[in-house]
């Protein structure tokens, strides 16, 4: 952990230079554990947690000294015996929900979990309710056009 | 001297759009002819001046004139000639510079071609036309000025950030603007048609062309951006759900629901007031876009300015267009009366259904990416949360998947009333052919991910319902005579199913690409070999290369299958020393199949380099697809319709000849 700490340090100092640097898909070979398992695990971990000192971008793919250090650390916890959500937790903890790339579902962020499917059932609602009226609607030629409009109008459609 | 001139021309443009955003206005309320008829040379003279100004700043990058600030800021003399003129707009200050070009450009173009247009109509879009035009030209010249001069030149510039310099990227955001501001094009058609209250079958016509344009230069500018991330940033990921590639990937979904309810406008006069509402908000999501990007607000990898007083700035003009066309279409939608009369079993109903999907799915990127604003600003800063790829995966992915079931059969689906069972017994051979596909690709996968096999269902079902559905158009009868008739058929028969075949191409291959992919990551020393996916790889060696304006470690691999050599490739890591950056260059075998993907790392301390090797199965289709739905749009737009009604002031004028 100091080390950690310590770089967080020297990487707010940097945080301008950071924002610059390309992530080049980052897990290094030195920091992969060998168990093939529990290496697919982190990885899949890795995906889920942000690079808090990047520009929205997982630890999986940057390659900023923290994210390698929070790698390290997942795979630290994993072979200690902790679960996934074990990882997931000991990060909230130290930074907050702004590491995990998957929102949660408390709070207001069901609004966001549920925007999809209530706009799908409002979409759809008011398209059927449309529809309906439509369909059940006469020849309502109400809309007046001139003839000389009509003609012209005709005249360009059936070129 | 070259450079005063441009700036004088760029304040002389912004006066033309002043003139032209009131004089046709109130020519064309009035009834003026000579107020209406101003907007056409005032569109000209705009766009040649802007044209002259954007000039001016280009050559400044060509001959390195480090006097202007812009030109120090991003560009150097050791830097490529290319790289110099695409320089022009890789900065803040240039690529909006470029964007005014555009919306001057698109307000002229409709000036030229749009003779038969009505005049009190032509002269309102050019007017609301040249109120976009103000807009931009006030932001650029009060708060991003590319002309500003430095009092002491430095000898030699800061470069070009290397991302910039690469081909892929140097041509993205030219093709992205001209399909945000092709936007604008549709959202002067549509205030224009508010203010005259009228909203008919043809309006639909003329509004379908720019749409189609813009909808298709956004797919090439989102293709390029993406083809640009999976080469370029070393790991070959594709879509990131960046806020800033959402930016681009909204107005494109909402573009492709505008497209397909401007065709029911245009054939049957129903869903007037929806297209409307679509064609402004369609714009609002480009300036969204151009908010996000240019503020800073959602900081993200592109964001390339980052400057408080330009998002305020930015917010206003969305406010102003977005208010005063939503406040125009609230009071006026009331007056577009639908017209055509369909059943529900009905290609409206399905259209009708594509828009609803594409809206919504809009929608649900857009509040992904706001989300963590709207938390952030709600608990004053309490709270903070991310929103990233596995939400957009989850949230998004069912919409494209039900939009892909439904699309072959909607779009053979008559218009009026239809026999849903007949459509489906036509369809029959590409259901089978796409089961077969999904179980066949089930059976010999090892893993037991649905992905793979469901999008590779999809695209299949997706090109091959194109395929019937192109072929049903050609009639019965004898082969031969329907092979001739394929030719014949009208463009637009053909863009749309090259159009959808190509979204089921990029189904498959983001599918594919996200379930098979493997990676391999390893220290390699020189000269040592490795399996990979069923490829040998050889790490011949190291060395160091000098670029013109960066230095390069160059590795050599070679790629073996069963004792034969397929391919040799060099991935590079950079160091552009004027820039102080990294950048990686992943060397790739491209193949029909898949890619192999190779990326160098850093040496180790033991001896030898890390080295990451992807396979990355289906890679290519993701464009392929993209290029097919790109030249699905072309065919449209060149189709036979548009062209002659293009022309059609002149044919009025020259005596009829008989035809053929």
């Amino acid at each position: 952990m100091t080390r950690m700490l310590c770089c967080i340090r020297l990487l707010v100092a940097g945080t301008f230079l950071l924002g610059l640097v390309l992530p080049v898909g980052a897990v290094e070979p030195g920091e992969m554990l060998d168990d093939p398992v529990l290496e697919a695990r982190a990885q899949e971990l890795d995906d889920d947690l942000r690079c808090v000192k990047c520009r929205s971008e997982s630890i999986a793919s940057s390659n900023a000294e923290w994210a390698s250090d929070a790698r390290v650390k997942v795979r630290e916890l994993l072979t200690e015996g902790a679960t996934d959500a074990e990882v997931r937790d000991f990060f909230v903890a130290r930074y907050g929900e702004y590491v995990l790339m998957t929102p949660t579902r408390h709070g207001a962020n069901w609004i966001l979990w549920g925007a999809g499917p209530l706009m799908l059932v409002l979409g759809g609602g008011i398209a059927a309710f449309y529809l309906r009226r439509r369909t059940a609607a006469g020849t309502g030629d109400e809309e007046g056009l001139s003839t000389a409009e009509k003609a012209r109008l005709g005249q360009i459609l059936d070129k | 001297m070259i450079t005063e001139l441009g700036h004088f021309a760029l304040i002389l443009a912004f006066l033309v759009a002043c003139f032209q955003a009131v004089v046709p206005l109130v020519g064309a309320q009035k009834r003026w002819p000579g107020w209406m008829a101003a907007a056409d040379p005032a569109a000209t003279a705009q766009f040649l001046l802007t044209a002259f100004a954007f000039g001016a700043l280009m050559w400044a990058f060509v001959t390195s004139d480090f006097s202007l600030r812009l030109v120090t800021l991003n560009s150097h003399t050791a830097k490529p000639m290319l790289y110099k003129i695409t320089g022009t707009w890789g900065n803040h200050e240039g690529s909006m510079l470029l964007w005014v070009l555009i919306v001057t450009l698109f307000g002229a173009m409709a000036a030229w071609f749009g003779g038969n247009l009505p005049p009190g109509l032509r002269a309102r879009v050019l007017s609301v036309q040249a109120m976009v035009g103000v807009a931009f030209f006030a932001f650029i010249i009060f708060t991003s000025n590319p002309f500003e001069r430095l009092a002491v030149p430095p000898f030699d510039g800061q470069d070009l950030n290397p991302l910039l310099q690469d081909p892929g990227l140097a041509f993205h955001p030219p093709f992205l603007y001209l399909g945000y501001v092709g936007l604008s094009m549709t959202f002067s058609f549509a205030v224009a048609a508010l203010i005259e209250g009228r909203v008919d079958a043809a309006w639909g016509r003329w509004v379908r062309p720019y749409t189609l344009a813009a909808w298709v230069f956004l797919t090439i500018g989102i293709g390029l951006g993406s083809w640009w991330a999976y080469y370029e940033l070393g790991w070959g990921g594709f879509w990131f759900w960046d806020p800033v590639e959402n930016a681009s990937f909204m107005p494109w979904l909402i573009a492709a629901a505008l497209l397909h309810s401007a065709i029911v406008v245009e054939k049957r006069e129903s869903l007037k007031s929806w297209t409307v509402l679509l064609a402004i908000i369609a714009f609002g999501f480009s300036m969204v876009g151009a908010f996000i990007t240019r503020s800073g607000v959602l900081t993200s990898v592109h964001a390339f300015a980052n400057d408080p007083e330009r998002g305020v700035f930015l917010l206003g003009i969305l406010a102003v267009f977005m208010l005063g066309g939503l406040t125009l279409f609230a009071a006026r939608a009331g007056m577009m009366q639908a017209r055509g009369v369909f059943a529900i079993n009905s290609r409206e109903t399905m259209l009708v259904a594509n828009n609803v999907l594409l809206a919504v799915s809009a929608f649900i990127v857009f509040v992904g990416t706001i989300w963590p604003l709207v938390i952030e600003l709600a608990t004053s800063g309490e709270r903070k949360i991310s929103v990233g790829p596995p939400f957009f995966n989850m949230a998004f992915t069912p919409f494209m998947v039900v939009l892909g079931l439904l699309l072959p059969f909607g779009a053979m689906m008559p218009w009026k009333r239809g026999k849903p069972g007949r459509v489906l017994r036509t369809l029959r051979g590409a259901m089978v052919l796409a089961l077969a596909v999904g179980v066949l690709t089930w059976a010999m996968q090892t893993g037991r991910s649905a992905l793979g096999p469901v999008g590779l269902a999809l695209g299949a079902w997706l090109v091959s319902g194109a395929a019937v559905d192109i072929w049903t158009r050609t009639g019965r009868g004898p082969i031969a005579g329907r092979l001739r008739r394929l030719g014949r058929l009208p463009r637009a028969d053909w863009g749309k199913a090259v159009a959808h075949g190509g979204l089921g191409v990029t189904m498959a291959g983001i599918a594919g690409l996200m379930a098979w992919e493997a990676e391999d990551i390893r220290v390699v020393q020189e000269g040592e070999s490795f399996a990979f996916s069923g490829y040998t790889l050889t790490l011949e060696g190291v060395e160091r290369v000098q670029g013109p304006n960066y230095i390069s470690t160059m590795a050599d691999v070679t790629v073996s299958k069963d004792g034969t050599r397929i391919a040799d490739l060099t991935p590079e890591k950079r160091v552009y020393p004027v820039a102080q950056m990294p950048t990686t260059e992943a060397a790739i075998d491209n193949g029909f199949l898949r890619d192999i993907y190779v990326v160098i790392g850093d040496p180790q301390e033991n001896g030898g380099w890390a080295m990451r090797s992807y396979y990355k199965p289906l890679a290519n289709w993701i464009w392929g697809g993209s290029i097919l739905m790109a030249l699905g749009g072309f065919f449209s737009l060149s189709d036979r319709r548009y062209r002659v009604a293009a022309g059609a002031r002149k044919s009025e004028a020259v005596p009829p000849v008989p035809a053929e």
